[in-house]
């Protein structure tokens, strides 16, 4: 075979590949982050009034002229889809929208000379309403992202912090970080040692054990979840063995907090640090450690200087799967958790659900995306000037 | 070998494509979508499997959580997978104003006229009247809460309250609490100073709070004992008092109703067949073998006459408990949800 011909055999094979990554993760990415920065209803569908707006100086009472170029937009428009949108842009940037909108739409429908909007409702005569209109005229818009990260601008147009109390999704991705981070952790400590247990048995022993950790994978989540929920509560199996035992005089507060969440997180991403970790640990040489015994290192010299970092690879690898899977988690901390451990992700379900917002639900997967990218990029690095020590 | 594995592959794969394409171009049956659970089977047993026989043709049912997200995100995509869906009424508000249900013709439905005023509206048709109530174990405490007062009070009754988490009845709650009306719980919401006084309402119970999200978990939160008293639909708790045996009680004064509808999304394959269910269901024949399963009061008028009188007591259309219970305010939610869910959420943080 020619080595063109070879060339292209091995591009066909890969082929699929690239198709695959380019329908199911380019794309959906960028449209994404394109839903994040595009903000097209107004000027497409309010075009006179945006038009009008330029000629508004956004403090005082808009012209006569924009207000009847909204009047002529509105009665241009006949599909009542395009007009959710609309809406739906608008009441979210200035609350009253929907129902101010309903009343001016019908009425505007009903009757074909101008309108006295002010007479129709008194909310037409508040600038914010007219300024949430003229602040949407752009096609393209980073409002959405800055309200990501708590963010806004004012009436002039420069970029403020968010009043506290309104808006907590800093808050909320510092926790998401903070809860992932403290998992992975803990999976560390507990999979490590399991790790090396598996590993260092043989037989049915080996079997045994691999299988603990490997059912619960194949469990569904909401079970793993639910079970824990059980466990965890304050007349649960936890809790009346410790009272039981006469250890604790009252129950422990483990459900509806962090330590509940920390602890079933701990346990469903458990098979993802352990799995890595033993694949790295039973291919190294068995006759490692005893070499170094031989040489008087004692057990704990010659697990920090031999076992260790030849591990640390499995281990690396597992802590970025539990790291990147936890920062998504939803169900565990939703059911589990209290009130302040929300994770992103539900504030991100409350968008793309609860309130059609893919802007905003667009953009707070981008920011959680950035940050995870930049945090990639530090063990990249890391791990990098760790091979080349090694 | 591996050339007939080949082959085999490729056959099987053949197979498989064909099978699929088949059952994309057959038609779709008629799907239903309600809100799953008991309140779901007994759908199933009085509409859904009586319908399927009435028309030859199996029915479909699906369950949903809820948000009009799901709803835009069929519609928009076009020939949605869902036919009938149940939504609550804010969903029906913002979905008929952005288009994604089909007009509902009345005069098939026996007129406006056979209906509770509110179960009325240019695209849905009220299914069921549900309430958001105060519930205790009766078993455990013998002189129960009488108001949200009560419920804020852990001094009075100690242990910990459940709420659903979010800010739709949560503020008119702790507005109650704090001594509002039920009649006039929205009129002081609609200004900051009364979503402020809320919050600050709120701020008291708040380290002994915790919350819920699906309808079956405040129930298990009273049975387990985890909580003392709970927000919960008035529905689950006669269910589970019928069911189980428990004695779990419903404080109907500063209860919350709300109609839930029946609607046809936009563009539906089984438009027709979606509206002749609905129909079917809203028939009070049918309609009002509902509340021997589940305590959820009747929308069609007539239906609610046929009620068995065992039965009337425990829906929240009964007029005794009418008294003092307030109905959900759509307008208001539709506005206000996005802007008082983020304040909701920082606040939850603080």
């Amino acid at each position: 075979m020619s080595a063109a011909g070879q060339r292209l055999g091995q591009l066909a094979l890969v082929l699929p590949l690239v198709l695959f990554l380019g329908v199911f993760f380019v794309w959906p990415l960028f449209s994404v982050l394109e839903q994040a920065v595009s903000d097209p209803v107004v000027s497409r569908h309010l075009p006179a009034t945006a038009a009008a707006s330029a000629a508004w100086d956004r403090t005082s009472a808009p012209p006569a002229e924009m207000q009847q170029a909204l009047v002529r937009d509105l009665r241009a428009i006949d599909d009542d889809q395009v007009l959710g949108d609309l809406v739906r842009r608008l009441n979210s940037a200035q609350p009253g929208f929907r129902t101010l909108m309903r009343k001016t739409v019908s009425a505007a429908r009903a009757g074909g000379g101008p309108l006295d909007l002010a007479e129709l409702d008194p909310r037409w005569r508040e600038v914010p309403f007219w300024r949430a209109i003229a602040d949407a005229t752009n096609p393209y818009t980073d409002r959405n992202l800055l309200a990501a990260v708590d963010l806004q601008r004012d009436t002039s147009g420069a970029v403020t912090i968010i009043p506290e109390g309104e808006s907590a999704n800093r808050a909320i991705l510092l926790r998401t970080f903070l809860v992932a981070a403290t998992v992975t952790l803990a999976t560390c400590l507990i999979g490590l040692p399991y790790a090396m247990l598996v590993a260092s048995s043989a037989g049915w022993r080996r079997q045994l054990l691999l299988a603990a950790v490997l059912l619960p994978l194949w469990t569904s989540l909401l079970v793993r979840t639910t079970a824990w929920y059980i466990l965890l509560q304050d007349q649960g199996l936890i809790n009346s063995t410790l009272s039981a035992l006469g250890l604790t005089a009252r129950p422990l507060p483990l459900l509806f907090n962090r330590t509940g969440v920390i602890i079933a997180m701990t346990h469903v991403l458990l098979p993802f640090m352990v799995l890595p970790i033993y694949s790295v640990l039973i291919a190294i040489p068995k006759n490692l450690v005893p070499a170094a015994a031989s040489l008087g290192a004692g057990p704990i010299r010659a697990f920090v200087h031999v076992l260790l970092p030849l591990t640390l690879r499995g281990i690396a690898s597992g802590a970025l799967l539990v790291f990147m899977a936890a920062l998504g988690y939803y169900i565990t901390p939703a059911l589990i958790g209290g009130p302040k451990d929300q994770m992103i992700s539900s504030v991100i379900a409350f968008y793309a659900t609860g309130s059609a917002n893919w802007g905003m639900a667009g953009a707070l997967g981008i920011v959680l995306l950035a940050a995870t990218l930049v945090l990639y990029g530090i063990y990249g690095r890391l791990s990098a000037a760790n091979t080349t020590r090694a | 070998m591996s050339n007939s594995k080949t082959v085999s592959t490729i056959a099987v794969l053949g197979l498989l494509s064909a099978v699929i394409t088949a059952t994309g171009a057959s038609a779709r049956d008629l799907t239903v979508v309600s809100w799953g659970g008991t309140y779901q089977d007994a759908q199933r047993k009085i509409y859904f499997e009586p319908f399927s026989k009435a028309i030859g043709k199996p029915v479909l049912d699906e369950a949903w959580d809820g948000g009009i997200g799901v709803l835009q995100a069929k519609v928009k995509a076009g020939n949605p997978a869902w036919d009938a869906v149940q939504v609550e009424a804010d969903e029906l508000a913002l979905g008929c104003a952005d288009g994604l249900f089909e007009k509902v013709d009345w005069s098939k439905l026996g007129g406006k006229d056979a209906f509770l005023p509110s179960a009325v509206s240019d695209c849905g048709v009220g299914a069921i009247v549900w309430s958001t109530a105060i519930a205790y174990d009766g078993a455990k405490i013998a002189d129960g809460p009488k108001s949200w007062a009560d419920f804020w009070d852990v001094q009075k009754f100690p242990g910990k309250r459940a709420l659903r988490k979010g800010a739709k009845y949560t503020l008119e709650f702790a507005l109650m609490a704090d001594g509002v009306p039920a009649n006039k719980v929205y009129e002081v919401l609609a200004t900051p100073d009364g979503v402020d006084r809320a919050f600050k309402k709120l701020d008291e119970l708040k380290p002994n709070l915790v919350w819920w999200s699906s309808g079956a978990q405040p129930l298990q939160l009273l049975a387990s004992g985890e909580v003392a008293m709970t927000s919960a639909y008035n529905g689950r708790i006669t269910g589970i008092d019928r069911s189980e045996g428990k004695k779990f009680k419903v404080v109907w004064p500063g209860s919350i109703y709300a109609v839930d509808s029946w609607v046809v999304l936009k563009g539906a394959e089984n438009k027709q067949a979606a509206f002749d269910f609905i129909a079917f269901t809203s028939k009070p024949e049918n309609q009002s073998k509902l509340p021997e399963y589940i305590a959820y009061g009747l929308p069609n008028k007539e239906a609610g006459k046929r009620v068995p009188p065992q039965f009337l007591a425990d829906l929240p259309t009964a007029p005794a408990n009418m008294e003092g219970a307030q109905a959900l305010n759509v307008d208001f939610w539709i506005d206000n949800l996005e802007t008082l869910t983020k304040r909701f959420d920082a606040w939850l943080a603080k």
